[in-house]
């Protein structure tokens, strides 16, 4: 029997039996759907799956009338790690008018809220003139980043050295200070740029430093909805599942640590945000079948619970995206099909 | 990446509705279903042309409401002129739109 050409969650190619796909899309699901407690993906949808990932096509797209709305994570950023001497509102007009891009997001290339704070005014007056030459719309997106409020770059004790310590008290302690300031900063930030015409921000690789993370962002996108009731407020998520670094967090009385993505949404729509963005982790050891059967049983489950628009994160390294910094298309485009046609959710 | 994106499952920005799709998910929370539909009974034409940039090249010349070729189109709305238009069409607000109209209404002091 002919071989399938496939990849691993790294990025290498391997070659599958049909057996041993279709055992690794019911191996997917199945985890998200006991790590999750939500249901499997359907015999119909595995059966779907298969199709795509058995197909020999080099690159593959949804049907006609499927197509989802693309929102983007720093993409001023992202050609000039290429090399190109582009100034950001020119990567921005790349975007929009030769990469047909559905919305634009403007981000520095410090990319967390407590670095843009010094040089805000850059920020504003280039978002300003932006605005000016741009069509689409433009979120200002950056990353909580609460790694950052921690000694020595910050001013709180760092948990990461009281917690070898046995100093859980100080440690969860350090963490609600470090709270405090990256809510300031946040709201700060969001303010200014809104104040200067954007449509909205991205609270990017939210919850990267765990439930902490999370809650500050959360409560900082409460702040921001009250004062600004239009703002469109986009929460791209860090993991599928929230680490509990202090480990007694809670929003609106439920726990923070231990979150699947569909249980995230539900805290995300009570602060106010607009569009949620799902991250699932790829496991470089397994196939990408395996990975992208996983992240859509967990993607489909926060878009069943869903009242705002998702987003699922496709970048490199999640959504059954292989980990590499060259992302080869065969994978990228199967993934992005796979995930839009299963879980019909609203963007990328 | 995004480019495999973009041609795998995306809109397609201006070339087709994408932008307006996306404002409306942007400016109201709508989901895809039904952000489509609203956009297309506001530009009257079919969901399904709303991702075809043969029709949507023609329904955005016509509405003037921003085009990827400019210099096919002298004349045309650009950047902040064509979001004016695109904030009357659908009948939602622009952030930068209503921020240009304050500004341009102050009055100089004397």
């Amino acid at each position: 029997m002919q071989k399938i050409y496939t990849r691993m969650g790294d990025g290498s190619v391997t070659e599958l039996s049909e057996s041993e796909l279709k055992q690794d899309l019911e191996e997917g699901t199945r985890d998200a759907a006991e790590r999750g407690k939500i249901p499997p993906l359907s015999r119909d949808e595995l059966s779907y799956l298969f199709d795509v990932y058995s197909s020999p096509a080099k690159f593959v797209g949804v049907d006609h009338g499927n197509e989802v709305i693309l929102s983007y994570d720093n993409p001023t950023i992202k050609l000039r790690r290429r090399g190109l001497l582009l100034h950001r509102i020119q990567s921005l007009q790349i975007f929009e008018k030769a990469l047909g891009a559905d919305t634009l997001e403007f981000g520095d290339v410090d990319y967390s809220f407590k670095l843009v704070k010094i040089p805000i005014t850059y920020a504003q007056s280039e978002a300003e003139q932006a605005l000016l030459v741009t069509t689409v719309p433009l979120l200002y997106g950056s990353m909580p980043n609460l790694g950052l409020y921690t000694r020595p770059d910050g001013p709180c004790p760092n948990p990461m050295e009281l917690l070898p310590q046995g100093k859980i008290a100080e440690a969860r302690a350090a963490q609600e200070e470090m709270i405090e300031y990256a809510v300031n900063d946040m709201v700060y930030v969001s303010s200014k740029l809104y104040e200067s015409g954007v449509d909205g921000i991205d609270f990017d690789t939210t919850a990267a430093g765990g439930d902490t993370d999370f809650l500050a962002t959360l409560r900082a996108v409460e702040i921001l909805k009250k004062k600004y009731p239009q703002m469109c407020i986009e929460m791209g998520m860090s993991g599928e599942f929230i680490l509990g670094m202090h480990g007694e967090l809670t929003y609106d009385g439920v726990r923070l640590a231990g979150l699947y993505p569909h249980k995230q949404l539900e805290l995300a729509e009570k602060a106010g945000v607009t569009i949620f963005g799902p991250c699932i982790n790829t496991d470089t050891d397994k196939s990408c079948a395996w990975n992208i059967a996983r992240a859509a049983t967990f993607t489909k489950a926060c878009v069943q619970n869903s009242h705002i628009p998702i987003h699922a994160n496709m970048g490199m390294g999640v959504g059954g995206v292989p980990v590499v910094a060259e992302p080869p298309v065969d994978a990228v485009s199967r993934a992005s099909k796979a995930m839009v046609e299963v879980t019909r959710l609203d963007g990328l | 990446m995004a480019a495999t994106h973009v041609q795998a499952s995306g809109m397609g920005g201006m070339r087709t509705a994408g932008d307006l799709v996306g404002r409306m998910q942007v400016s109201r929370g709508m989901k895809i279903k039904e952000a489509k539909e609203y956009v297309a009974h506001k530009l009257k034409v079919s969901v399904s042309d709303l991702a075809d940039p043969v029709v949507m090249n023609e329904v955005r010349a016509d509405l003037d409401i921003g085009m990827l070729s400019t210099p096919f189109f002298p004349g045309s709305a650009i950047g902040i002129e064509a979001k004016f238009r695109i904030a009357e069409l659908l009948g939602i607000e622009i952030n930068c739109v209503n921020k240009f109209k304050y500004r341009i209404g102050r009055k100089l002091r004397t």
